[in-house]
C-alpha cells in the first residue's frame, strides 16, 4: 500500500498527465474520421500484400503511397501486427473497409506510437531551466510545458480524431531539438534525418538545421565578438555529418536506387499537380492571394471589363483538389512559391549564421522557417501549421514575450484547424470546449509564466 | 485570478469528457461506412430511455395538462408513459418548444415514435449537457469554493475529482438520463442548508424531489437536520418561527409544481400512483440491493405476498436509518447532515422497494461531498458504484468509456489527495470508534490494516468480474450468473459501507463538543 502510495500519490505529475491525455484519446476513438483513415489502411494493405516493387506503382485506391520509405516500412511493421486484429484490412481490394475490429487497431496504433512523443517532451523538459521557478506545481515552467505539449489540442484534433501519425514524428523532431540543446548534435542529426524519410513535410524546416549545424558544430569556436572564425572550421564534423545524413538516405532510397523506381517515388512525393491550394484552404498567403483574385474578377464581371466565357470554371473554393488559373492575378507556379518561401526565410537564416545564439537561436530559425513554408509554400495542409505550434511551445516557457506571440499563434492555429472535423456532433462543441480549454490554458499559464519571468533579462 | 482559469480549466476538461461520452451511443453501428453516419436500428435500452425522453417531449407539447398522466387515445401508458413528477413534464416540455422550432417532425404526435438521427441526437444530447451545465456543475464549483480550511489548489482538486466521477457521467451521457438536475438541485439544497440559507436550501430541495421523486432518499436528512436546528434554537422562540417558515416554503413549492393536478382529486391521485408504482413488486432486475441478493438463496419475492413485502422492506429501511437521524436531530452540523445523507440513502437503496440500479447515484452524490474527509473510503466507494452498474453499462455497449473514466477518476482522486497515505485511525475518521473497542480488547488495532486488506480483496474481484464478464460467455444455465455475481459482490461491499458510515456518525464525539471544528 505504501509503494502504491508513493507511486500514485508523489509528485509524479507527468506520469499523471501523460496516463490522463492517453485516456482522453481513447474516448475519443469512436468520433468522426476522415479519409486519411482509409489513406492508412491502404498503405497498410500495399505494404503487407505487395512486393517492394509494386509500393510505389500501385494505384488500385485513389489514395496512392505518398510518403518517404520509412513510412511505408513503419507502416510494413504495423501490419504485422494488424493481421492479428483483421486479416481483411490487409486486402487492396477492400476500398473503405472498416470494421469495429480495424478502427481500434488505428486507433490504438496512433495512441500507442504517441510513446514517443511522451518521451520527447520528457527530454524537452530537462532542456528548461527551472531554478527560477515558484514552489507551485502550476508555476514551474516543466510542469507548464509538459501540459503545452501533452494536451497539444491541435495534435488531439488532428491525430485521434481526423486521425493522422503526426504524434510520433513530432516526437522524433523535439527529441532531435532536445539533443540539440543538450549539445548531442550527431544524435540530433541523425533523428532529423530519420524524420525526414518519414515525412518529407520536415523538408521545411531542414534550412534551420542545415545551416545551424554548419555554422555552430562544424566551426567549433566564436572570435571573442561573437563573429564567425574560420580557422576553427571541422572538416571531421563536417564529413561525419554528411556521413549520416548519406548512410540514412542510402538506407531509405536505397532499395529504390536499385530498382531504378527513383524518379516514381519523386513523382509520389512531391505531386505538383495538386495545385496551389490544398482541398480545405490553409490560412496562407496564397489563400488570400486567391480570395483577392476571386473578389477582382467579381467586380470585374460586373463592371463588363471581364468576359465571362473566357473565366475558368475550376473554382479553388470548391473543396477539390486541381489546378488552378488565376483569372485577374498572374497564375502562381512552384518556383514562384519557392522564391517567395526563401525570401521569407532569409533573414532568420542570415541572423543564424552571423549571429548563432546557441539552440535557442536555431529554435527560434526553426519556427519561422516553419512559418514561412506555411505562409508561401506550394500545396500546404492546414495541419502544417503544428510544425510552428509544437517547438514555439518549447521558446514560450522562457521568455514572456515569446509566450505571447504563442497564444496567438496557437489561438488561430487551433482554430484555422476547425474545417478538418466535418461532422455536426464534433464541430460544434468539441472544439469549442478543446478550444477553449487550451486558450484558457494557455492564457493561464502564461500569466504566471509572465510574473515569473517579469523580472527577466531579455536576451536568451 | 489563477484559481479562475484552473477551475475553469477543470471545468472544460469535465464538459469535454462528457461530451466524448456522448459521442458512443450508438457504437453498435460504429462503422459500417466510414463515415459517422445515421444508424440503422439504435440499441434496445438506449433507444429506450433516450425514446422515452423524446416521447415525453411529444407527449407534453401536443397534449393538454390533465392527459399527461393519464392513459388516452392519444397517450398509451405502456409505450414510456410519464413515471416522474411535474417538473420533469415541465423540463421536457421546455424541451419540445426548442425542438419544434428547430423541427417539428422530431414531436410529432404518433408519427415521431422511434424518430432517429444525428441532429436529433445531438440536440438531445446538447439537452443533457446545458441542464448539466446550468444546474449541476455551478453546484459542485460553488461546493468546492466555499470548503473551509483547505489550500486553492485541493478545492480545485476536489472539483475535479467530482466532476470526473464515471457514474453520472455513463448514466447521463452514455445511456441518456437528466440525473444531474435532481442531483444539481439537491446539491443546491445541501449548500443552502449548510450554510444557513435554510429556505432557499429547502426551496432547491424540493424542486429536486419534484423533479424525481428517488430523491426522496435524501429528504429524511433534511427534515432532520432542519428540525434539529429548530430545536437548538429554542422551540418557543426563533425556532419555531423557522419551521413555520420552512413548512411554507416547502408546501408553497409543491403548490406550485402540481397547481395543474391539484384541480382534481383524480389528477393528483394518478400522478401518485404513475410515481410510486407499489404493484410492481420488491426489486425489478437485477439490482445491488438486500432483496435481490437474497433472492439468490430464498426467492422471497414469490414466497411472501405482497404487502407483506412492502412491509419487511418498510421496516429494514427505517430500522436501519433510524439512528443516524436521530442522532442529526439531536446535534445538527453541516458535517453529520453529510454523513447521514450518506447512510440515509444508502439505507434506502439496499433496502427499499423498487430499486433501481441508478439509484446508486444518489448515494454517490453525498459521498462525493465527504471527498475531501475521507478521501480513500470515500474512492472506494465510488469506483463500486460504477461497478455496481456494469451490467446496464455493457448492455449499452460502454465498456471502453467506462474503464477509461474509472482510471481517469482513480488516478484523479489518488494524485490529489493521496489516498494510499490517509489509512490511518485517525484519517478515516475510526480513532473514536477505535479507542471505545480498545476498552474492552486492547489489541484491537489492526482496523486500518484490515481494510487496506479490504480494499485490494475488492478492487481485485471488481477486475477479475469485469473481465469474466467480458470475455467469457455465461453457462447455458445460468445466464444472468455474471449479472448476478456483479450485484452480489457490489452488495457485500455496500453492506461494509453501511455499517462503516454508520460508525462515522454514531461514534463522533466531536461534535457538540467543539464548535469550532465544525464545518
Amino acid at each position: 500500500m505504501a509503494a502504491l502510495g508513493v507511486a500514485t500519490g508523489g509528485g509524479n505529475w507527468f506520469s499523471a498527465l501523460a496516463l490522463g491525455v492517453t485516456l482522453l484519446k481513447c474516448l475519443l476513438i469512436p468520433t468522426y474520421h476522415s479519409t486519411d483513415f482509409e489513406v492508412h489502411r491502404n498503405w497498410l494493405a500495399i505494404t503487407h500484400s505487395l512486393p517492394i516493387s509494386q509500393w510505389y506503382y500501385e494505384a488500385t485506391s485513389e489514395w496512392t503511397l505518398d510518403y518517404p520509405p520509412f513510412f511505408a516500412w513503419f507502416e510494413y511493421a504495423l501490419s504485422h501486427v494488424a493481421k492479428y486484429f483483421d486479416q481483411e484490412m490487409l486486402n487492396v481490394r477492400n476500398l473503405n473497409y472498416c470494421s469495429s475490429r480495424t478502427l481500434l487497431f488505428q486507433r490504438f496504433s496512433v495512441i500507442f506510437t504517441d510513446t514517443l512523443f511522451v518521451y520527447a517532451v520528457h527530454e524537452c523538459c530537462k532542456c528548461i531551466d527551472g531554478k527560477k521557478a515558484g514552489r507551485e506545481l502550476t508555476e514551474k515552467p516543466k510542469f507548464i510545458l509538459s501540459v503545452l505539449l501533452l494536451w497539444n489540442f491541435g495534435l488531439l484534433i488532428v491525430d485521434h480524431i481526423h486521425f493522422q501519425y503526426n504524434g510520433f514524428l513530432s516526437g522524433l523532431m523535439l527529441l532531435s531539438i532536445a539533443r540539440l540543446f543538450q549539445k548531442r548534435h550527431m544524435e540530433g542529426a541523425f533523428l532529423f534525418a530519420v524524420l525526414l524519410h518519414f515525412k518529407h513535410i520536415y523538408l521545411y524546416v531542414a534550412p534551420a538545421y542545415g545551416v545551424y549545424l554548419l555554422r555552430s558544430y562544424c566551426f567549433t569556436a566564436n572570435k571573442p565578438d561573437g563573429s564567425i572564425r574560420w580557422n576553427s572550421f571541422s572538416f571531421l564534423r563536417l564529413i561525419s555529418l554528411g556521413l549520416i545524413v548519406f548512410l540514412v538516405s542510402a538506407l531509405s532510397l536505397g532499395p529504390f536506387l536499385a530498382l531504378n523506381q527513383l524518379p516514381q517515388v519523386f513523382s509520389r512525393l512531391f505531386p505538383f499537380k495538386r495545385g496551389l491550394c490544398h482541398a480545405y484552404w490553409a490560412p496562407n498567403f496564397w489563400a488570400l492571394y486567391s480570395a483577392l483574385d476571386k473578389v477582382l474578377s467579381v467586380i470585374g464581371l460586373e463592371l463588363k471589363f471581364l468576359d465571362p466565357s473566357k473565366i475558368p470554371k475550376a473554382s479553388m473554393t470548391s473543396g477539390l483538389v486541381q489546378q488552378f488559373q488565376h483569372t485577374v492575378l498572374p497564375s502562381v507556379t512552384p518556383l514562384a512559391t519557392l522564391i517567395c518561401t526563401l525570401i521569407a526565410i532569409l533573414p532568420s537564416i542570415f541572423c543564424l549564421w552571423f549571429k548563432p545564439q546557441g539552440p535557442r537561436g536555431f529554435l527560434r530559425c526553426l519556427i519561422l522557417c516553419a512559418l514561412s513554408s506555411f505562409m508561401f509554400g506550394w500545396h500546404v495542409h492546414e495541419k502544417a501549421i503544428l510544425l510552428a505550434v509544437l517547438p514555439m511551445s518549447l521558446l514560450s516557457v522562457g521568455k514572456a514575450g515569446d509566450a505571447s506571440i504563442f497564444l496567438i499563434l496557437t489561438t488561430t492555429g487551433h482554430y484555422s484547424l476547425f474545417p478538418l472535423l466535418f461532422t455536426a456532433p464534433e464541430k460544434k462543441n468539441l472544439f469549442l470546449i478543446g478550444w477553449k480549454l487550451s486558450t484558457s490554458l494557455a492564457w493561464g499559464l502564461w500569466k504566471s509564466s509572465v510574473n515569473l519571468y517579469s523580472l527577466s533579462p531579455l536576451g536568451s | 485570478m489563477e484559481k479562475c482559469y484552473l477551475m475553469t480549466a477543470v471545468v472544460l476538461l469535465g464538459l469535454t469528457v462528457r461530451w466524448t461520452v456522448s459521442l458512443n451511443s450508438y457504437s453498435a453501428n460504429l462503422c459500417t461506412s466510414c463515415r459517422y453516419l445515421l444508424p440503422g436500428a439504435g440499441k434496445p435500452p438506449m433507444f429506450g430511455d433516450y425514446e422515452a425522453q423524446r416521447h415525453w417531449q411529444e407527449i407534453t407539447i401536443n397534449l393538454p395538462i390533465k392527459q399527461w398522466y393519464f392513459n388516452g387515445s392519444d397517450n398509451n401508458l405502456q409505450y414510456w408513459g410519464l413515471d416522474y413528477p411535474p417538473l420533469t413534464a415541465y423540463h421536457s416540455l421546455l424541451c419540445a418548444y426548442v425542438a419544434k422550432f428547430i423541427n417539428p417532425d422530431w414531436i410529432a404526435l404518433h408519427t415521431s415514435r422511434g424518430y432517429e438521427s444525428q441532429a436529433h441526437k445531438l440536440f438531445m444530447r446538447a439537452t443533457v449537457l446545458i441542464a448539466d451545465l446550468l444546474i449541476y456543475i455551478p453546484a459542485v464549483v460553488l461546493y468546492c469554493c466555499c470548503l473551509k480550511e483547505i489550500s486553492t489548489k485541493k478545492k480545485i482538486a476536489n472539483a475535479l475529482c467530482i466532476l470526473l466521477y464515471p457514474g453520472l457521467i455513463l448514466i447521463d451521457y452514455g445511456h441518456f438520463q437528466y440525473n444531474s438536475v435532481s442531483l444539481g438541485f439537491a446539491l443546491w439544497g445541501v449548500l443552502g442548508v449548510s450554510y444557513d440559507w435554510d429556505l432557499l436550501g429547502s426551496l432547491a430541495f424540493c424542486l429536486a424531489i419534484n423533479y424525481k421523486q428517488m430523491e426522496l432518499y435524501h429528504s429524511l436528512p433534511f427534515f432532520c437536520f432542519l428540525l434539529g436546528k429548530c430545536f437548538k434554537k429554542g422551540l418557543k422562540g426563533k425556532g419555531f418561527v423557522l419551521l413555520i417558515k420552512l413548512a411554507c416554503t416547502v408546501v408553497a413549492s409543491f403548490i406550485l409544481c402540481w397547481l395543474p393536478f391539484f384541480t382534481e382529486r383524480e389528477q393528483t391521485l394518478q400522478v401518485l400512483r404513475r410515481l410510486f408504482p407499489v404493484d410492481r413488486g420488491l426489486f425489478e432486475d437485477k439490482v445491488a440491493n438486500i432483496w435481490c441478493t437474497f433472492s439468490v438463496f430464498l426467492k422471497i419475492r414469490d414466497i411472501l405476498p405482497h404487502h407483506i413485502q412492502l412491509m419487511i422492506s418498510f421496516c429494514f429501511t427505517f430500522l436501519s436509518l433510524l439512528p443516524a437521524c436521530i442522532k442529526l436531530t439531536l446535534h445538527p452540523s453541516p458535517r453529520g447532515f453529510r454523513f447521514t445523507l450518506v447512510s440515509c440513502a444508502l439505507s434506502f437503496f439496499l433496502f427499499s422497494f423498487q430499486v433501481h440500479e441508478k439509484s446508486i447515484l444518489l448515494v454517490s452524490l453525498p459521498v462525493c461531498l465527504v471527498l475531501r474527509e475521507i478521501p480513500f473510503m470515500s474512492t472506494w466507494f465510488l469506483l463500486v458504484s460504477t461497478f455496481s452498474m456494469l451490467p446496464l453499462l455493457l448492455k449499452d455497449e460502454l465498456l471502453m468509456p467506462s474503464v477509461v473514466t474509472v482510471i481517469a477518476f482513480f488516478i484523479a482522486c489518488a494524485t490529489s489527495f493521496s489516498i494510499f497515505e490517509k489509512t490511518s485511525e485517525e484519517e478515516l475518521q475510526l480513532k473514536s470508534f477505535s479507542i471505545s473497542v480498545r476498552k474492552y480488547f486492547p489489541c484491537f488495532t489492526f482496523l486500518p490494516r484490515i481494510i487496506q486488506h479490504l480494499f485490494l480483496i475488492s478492487v481485485i474481484t471488481m477486475v477479475l468480474l469485469t473481465l469474466m464478464t467480458v470475455t467469457l460467455d455465461p453457462p447455458q444455465k445460468l445466464p444472468d450468473l455474471f449479472s448476478v455475481l456483479v450485484c452480489f459482490v457490489s452488495c457485500l461491499n455496500f453492506l461494509f459501507f453501511l455499517v462503516y458510515f454508520n460508525i462515522i456518525i454514531m461514534w463522533d464525539s466531536k461534535n457538540g463538543r467543539n464548535q469550532k471544528k465544525i464545518n
